[in-house]
């Protein structure tokens, strides 16, 4: 494992012709992260996997993956290090569940291939499925074998597209702590979802494409970075003169009133403020029902700055 | 560029497998030799001891190279368009195999049954005409040079059809039209296997050294042809 980053893109790009896949994207990712890529469809997720993953040749740009420099050269070094568990599981149904894993683990050269192929079907819960022809698992249990052959070759960087799409919640949250598990193992994990509260679980970094990336940091970052802090008030009844109740607040930027009785107070710091209006409230007398800090969800993030995009876009 | 044995070998095993778990590839693989065993025995099987002289004069045994022909080219027609209809191309692409190796793996795969399968039903064939056919005919039929030929040619050939069948499913969308296309384009091969075996091309030492001269060409050919034409990029991100 080299010192650099694990995944590394700049200024990459992809184009089908007329059509423009992904435009500029530039973002590293260390060891050991777990890092959500979001975007809505046609966004450009999977090809941008596909990008990395050497399955594609990029139009322009440069990458590095696994440390390794993206050229059509390093395509075999490449896929050697890294896995791409794909939308679609794509295993052979009429074949065993063993008999797929022993395909890829010959694919990939695993050494000892029954004791990786123990190991990763255990970790996805499946051992004792593995002479079951995958034709008859559901699709969930197909989805967990296409993990377990994602996790044969012990790769640096596991590409994750969409990996609990169709899955009942149970099947979905053992996907998430498996991922969790990946990650204490310092396997850098590469999540495609449309899952905002998925990503905001696992990740450690988001990023939201569509075309060229949007943003890129932490789900809080980006909380902060595109919304207001706000305290939300709301009294028994209508305060006589608000504007007095909040003149004194610090850390106060403005106050508005959506409905009577409830004020929502832009501040730039709750924790100074959130006191300060609780006790200019008591001294006014007011019969307070609740104070609440305003959070914002990483849905919020994400419709924020796609409706925007679109908005741009028809304007 | 080395090929690594060990990825040609886990696609030979995976595909004999799926060939194995399919019903309809065994029935593909059976049905059409048995045509072209029946046919030819009832018609032997028949023969008065005076037809012994004209089928002296033709090589009707090179009829039967037409299975090394049509077998594999069925086989190798759903290869990569199957692949990409299950959604299992990308995963196996996502390896580290090398397009070479995987097309050699699915080669293999098409060339092993279909040359087994020609070679059992050849032998079957000169074993009942042996035992059952008047021994005039018998003798008449089969001769040492014919034997030599059927060995020698249906390797060759079935290695022809092969990178026939793979290229046209790296090229198509729909294994029913692969399936169709590559049967298309093994009848030429076909007809002058039959043209000779019918004496319409004289079966010389000339003939035989210019056919399996021109058949190698082809096999190389066929290769790179079928190389050129599985085209990562196309076969993953568009249904073309």
């Amino acid at each position: 494992m080299s010192n650099g980053p694990a995944l590394s893109a700049q200024s990459l790009s992809k184009r089908f012709g007329d059509r423009e896949a992904f435009r500029e994207v530039s973002f590293e990712i260390g060891y050991g992260e777990v890092f959500g890529f979001l975007g809505p469809n046609g966004a450009g997720k999977t090809t941008t996997v596909r990008t990395l993953g050497t399955l594609i040749v990029p139009t322009s740009g440069s990458a590095t993956v696994a440390g390794i420099p993206l050229t059509p050269e390093n395509g075999v070094e490449i896929r050697r290090q890294i896995s791409i568990m794909p939308e679609v599981p794509g295993l052979y149904l009429r074949l065993t569940v063993a008999e797929n894993l022993s395909c890829f683990a010959d694919l990939y050269e695993v050494p000892h291939p029954k004791e990786r192929m123990d190991g990763a079907l255990s970790a996805v819960k499946l051992a004792e499925r593995a002479d079951d022809a995958c034709g008859t698992l559901s699709k969930g249990l197909r989805q967990r074998v296409a993990l377990a052959r994602a996790l044969l070759n012990d790769p640096q960087v596991l590409f994750l597209d969409e990996p609990t799409s169709g899955l009942d919640p149970a099947a979905a949250r053992d996907v998430h702590e498996l991922i969790d598990d990946l990650r204490r193992r310092g396997v850098t994990i590469f999540l495609t979802t449309h899952r905002l509260e998925e990503a905001e679980r696992l990740c450690d970094r988001i990023a939201i494409l569509n075309t060229t990336l949007r943003t890129i940091g932490r789900p809080d970052e980006l909380r902060d970075r595109l919304f207001a802090r706000t305290l939300t008030v709301t009294t028994l009844a209508p305060l006589p003169e608000p504007d007095r109740v909040f003149g004194g607040i610090p850390t106060l930027d403005n106050w508005r009133s959506d409905t009577p009785a409830t004020y929502v107070l832009t501040v730039s710091d709750t924790a100074k403020a959130a006191p300060a209006v609780a006790r200019a409230l008591v001294s006014a007398g007011a019969d307070v029902l609740s104070i609440a800090e305003s959070h914002h969800s990483l849905e919020d993030v994400y419709l924020e700055l796609i409706d925007h995009h679109d908005e741009g876009n028809s304007g | 560029m080395k090929l690594n044995r060990r990825r040609v070998r886990a696609i030979f095993t995976k595909e004999l497998r799926e060939y194995r778990h399919n019903g309809n590839i065994i029935f593909a693989m059976a049905f059409l030799p048995l045509i072209f065993l029946i046919q030819p025995l009832i018609q032997v099987f028949t023969l008065p001891t005076t037809a012994s002289v004209s089928l002296r004069q033709e090589h009707s045994l090179l009829y039967m190279l037409g299975i090394p022909v049509l077998v594999p080219a069925t086989l190798a027609a759903y290869s990569v368009v199957g692949e990409r209809l299950q959604g299992t191309l990308e995963p196996v692409l996502s390896t580290p195999i090398r397009r070479e190796e995987l097309l050699l793996g699915k080669a293999l795969a098409a060339f092993v049954p279909s040359v087994a399968v020609a070679y059992a039903v050849f032998a079957l064939f000169i074993v009942l005409v042996e035992l059952f056919a008047r021994s005039a005919v018998a003798s008449a039929l089969i001769r040492g040079p014919d034997l030599l030929a059927q060995i020698l040619f249906t390797p060759l050939l079935a290695t022809w059809s092969i990178w026939v069948g793979i290229a046209i499913s790296a090229k198509s969308s729909d294994p029913r039209i692969a399936g169709q296309l590559s049967i298309l384009f093994s009848l030429p091969t076909v007809a002058v296997t039959s043209l000779i075996a019918f004496n319409v091309i004289p079966a010389t030492l000339d003939t035989v050294i210019v056919l399996g001269g021109a058949l190698l060409i082809l096999v190389r050919l066929g290769e790179r042809f079928a190389s050129a034409l599985f085209d990562r990029e196309r076969l993953i991100t568009t249904t073309k």
